[in-house]
């Protein structure tokens, strides 16, 4: 995500910290680099200029310069600003206390509207929410249709009344379908239109007046450039939006909309989403947003995949078994699913502190086929032969491989990797420091197994 | 010599429509059928685009069009596709949603072929540079249709969307190492956004602008003029 704006200011702020003193003219050649990564970024000019003189200011002043490590002062500042630029702490939507939450989107065509209602109905009946869908895009052609199926598939309700109905009438009547059913939230799908549109922006005008959203969310491409202040604020006057849904962000945007939106309109991002599939969807976090971009990872939003994946007792009861030696291939198996579940590891990988640094790890995309391969394997394996990898003699080795497709190489290898594996705990659990010449062997793969295999694009 | 404000001002729009006007050729409708094949980002009106080009073709031309929707993604595209092919009195080839995009591309190709039809254009998914597979996967849907019709996709159009930043560039180039992109189609220009970015795209991949799109209604696509848009880019 931003990788190049991320790339620009690691370089800056690596050779700052590298100062023992900094002058004040050192700072400047350092915002003046800054300046220049936000605006290739194509982060709004008016934001870069008003950014980097608070930044410098802050910089400059004395308990900066005279501290007895500046540069880790100034990234300090650094990561703070970019925190507040992209809109402080992160907010959550406005519930209504009783009656159905309306929220309203809104946004340009093309942006990524319906996608966004289905994933952000899906979020919400996460929580337990039980959400309905209106069908307020009248224009495009099967753009019903699509709210329809991507709802469905969402789980929520999705009312719709075709394509003759002006589309006030039509989300007032959802609104009040909501109400008779108790829903939680409603939220309301426009068309997409162009900000210079009076008409249609006088038509959305009408529709947040006649159903009075508790939220009204606008819809913006992270891959928006300059022109993404124009749009929102337009949008700011004719609807009113509360706040922003950033779409497309798993895309290489340089992160401009993302950073200039919260400066231009005072509207925070609250979500953002980050691929083809429903659960690609999140609330935004401008802090781990603004560490992610200085490469100092994202452990928390680790942490919370990994919580949502991760049964408790499961894990417990894997130390357990590490401790007693007990683990087999078929933990091995459940573990390695697990882990999967959280996402392509590729993603998790961004998310690791100091990832983005290490050179041969950018741009890496993990082969998940590798991963296929070990699974296949295993799958291939009896439940005899999963708790006691010893009894895997050669014809059985034989005939895993040939019911995984795979090779007996293939096998042999991932039998090996167990049984260091195994050691290692074992090493581990008795309170013994692993032998650090072994830990060598396995990294450098002498003897090597099948491990997810790095491949540069 | 003092320079005369307007004078540098018009060389200036002189050099930027140069810039824009980079490797330009008419989109070649010669062969028969002639297949156009397009790809862009999500969201970026591919299949506005499609629709308005065929009711172009075949209200203006009198051309006989066939369209095969081979976004078997997006829920509804089909649907959409169908909309426009039955605005602009175009065939439809389609498949059930989640089918294998290439044997859409190849039906439609070949249903083109049997009925002798002028152009066919193959709607894809939309799909972000970035992800692989997909820029694979659109890579096979060429090869797919060249293996129904050597020669064909006759034209790999790349839709923009006029209010990408940088990123455009990026776009651009990608799609053309998946796609042999011929040339963009630069939709949305009706906002406030200029579409600068094709000066990048054209100057650095020498990929021209074809077409611009310009509104809602069917009328509102253009052949690209670049001394119009270097006009709107630097202000009368």
């Amino acid at each position: 995500m931003f990788d190049q704006l991320s790339d620009r200011l690691q370089a800056t702020l690596s050779d700052v910290r590298s100062r023992g003193k900094l002058s004040e003219s050192d700072v400047d050649a350092a915002m003046r680099e800054i300046r220049l990564a936000l605006l290739e970024a194509d982060v709004n000019f008016k934001v870069v200029k008003s950014f980097t003189a608070t930044l410098k200011e802050r910089c400059l002043g004395s308990e900066v310069l005279e501290s007895l490590d500046p540069g880790q002062q100034v990234v300090k500042i650094v990561n703070e600003e970019l925190t507040t630029l992209m809109g402080g702490a992160s907010r959550d939507l406005a519930l209504a206390s009783s009656g159905p939450t309306v929220i309203l989107m809104a946004g340009l065509q093309g942006s990524g509207k319906t996608t966004a209602c289905a994933k952000l109905a899906r979020h919400l009946g996460e929580s337990g929410k039980q959400v309905a869908l209106a069908a307020c895009d009248v224009y495009r052609p099967a753009a019903v249709d699509q709210l329809v199926t991507v709802g469905e598939r969402a789980g929520a309700t999705v009312y719709e009344q075709g394509t003759e109905r002006d589309p006030v009438d039509i989300a007032a009547w959802a609104l009040d379908r909501a109400r008779e059913e108790n829903r939680d939230v409603l939220i309301v799908d426009t068309a997409g239109r162009l900000h210079v549109d009076e008409e249609l922006m006088d038509e959305l005008s009408r529709i947040r007046k006649k159903v009075k959203p508790h939220d009204v969310l606008l819809v913006v491409d992270a891959m928006t450039g300059q022109d993404a202040v124009g749009v929102a604020e337009a949008f700011s006057e004719a609807a009113e939006f509360d706040g922003v849904v950033m779409s497309k962000l798993d895309g290489d945007a340089r992160g401009g909309a993302a950073l200039s939106v919260k400066a231009v309109t005072g509207k925070p991002i609250l979500f953002a989403s980050t691929g083809e599939k429903l659960e690609d969807f999140d609330r935004f976090h401008p802090d781990r947003m603004a560490s992610r971009i200085l490469g100092m990872g994202d452990v928390l939003s680790l942490i919370e995949k990994a919580e949502k994946q991760v049964d408790e007792k499961q894990a417990l009861d894997l130390q357990e078994k590490l401790r007693s030696d007990r683990f087999t291939l078929e933990d091995f198996l459940q573990q390695m699913k697990q882990v999967r579940k959280m996402g392509p590891l590729s993603g998790l990988l961004g998310m690791m502190p100091g990832m983005g640094a290490m050179k041969q790890l950018k741009n890496a995309d993990v082969d998940e086929g590798e991963l296929d391969r070990v699974e296949a394997i295993i799958l291939s394996m009896t439940p005899e032969e999963r708790a006691n990898p010893g009894l895997i003699n050669g014809s059985r080795r034989k005939r895993i491989a040939s019911g995984s497709g795979t090779k007996v190489q293939h096998v042999n290898q991932l039998v090996k990797q167990f049984d260091q594996v195994r050691k290692l705990m074992r090493q581990v659990a008795s309170g013994k420091m692993p032998d650090p010449q072994q830990l060598a062997q396995m990294a450098s793969g002498e003897g090597r197994a099948p491990r997810p295999k790095m491949r540069r694009r | 010599m003092p320079a005369d404000g307007a004078a540098v001002h018009d060389r200036l729009i002189e050099i930027v429509a140069e810039v824009a006007a980079t490797g330009r050729a008419p989109i070649d409708l010669s062969a028969q059928p002639a297949v156009v094949l397009m790809v862009g980002v999500n969201g970026t009106g591919k299949t506005t685009t499609i629709g308005k080009v065929a009711w172009h073709l075949s209200q203006e031309f009198g051309l006989s069009v066939v369209l095969g929707a081979a976004d078997t993604y997006r829920a509804a595209a089909a649907e959409q596709l169908a909309e426009w092919a039955q605005r602009a009195g175009a065939d439809l080839v389609r498949a059930e949603s989640g089918a294998d995009p290439g044997s859409v591309a190849f039906d439609a190709v070949a249903a083109a072929r049997a009925r002798d039809a002028d152009v066919a254009i193959i709607d894809t998914a939309g799909r972000l540079h970035t992800q692989g597979n997909l820029m694979d996967e659109l890579a096979k849907v060429r090869r797919v249709i060249a293996k129904q019709m050597p020669g064909a996709p006759h034209e790999t159009l790349l839709t923009i969307d006029a209010t990408t930043g940088q990123n455009g560039l990026r776009q651009a180039k990608v799609f053309a190492e998946a796609a042999d992109v011929d040339g963009v189609v630069l939709t949305k220009l009706d906002g406030t956004a200029k579409g600068g970015i094709v000066l990048a795209i054209a100057s650095e991949l020498g990929i021209p602008v074809k077409l611009i799109g310009t509104g809602e209604s069917l009328e509102d696509l253009r052949p690209f003029d670049p001394t119009d848009f270097a006009r709107a880019l630097l202000g009368e």
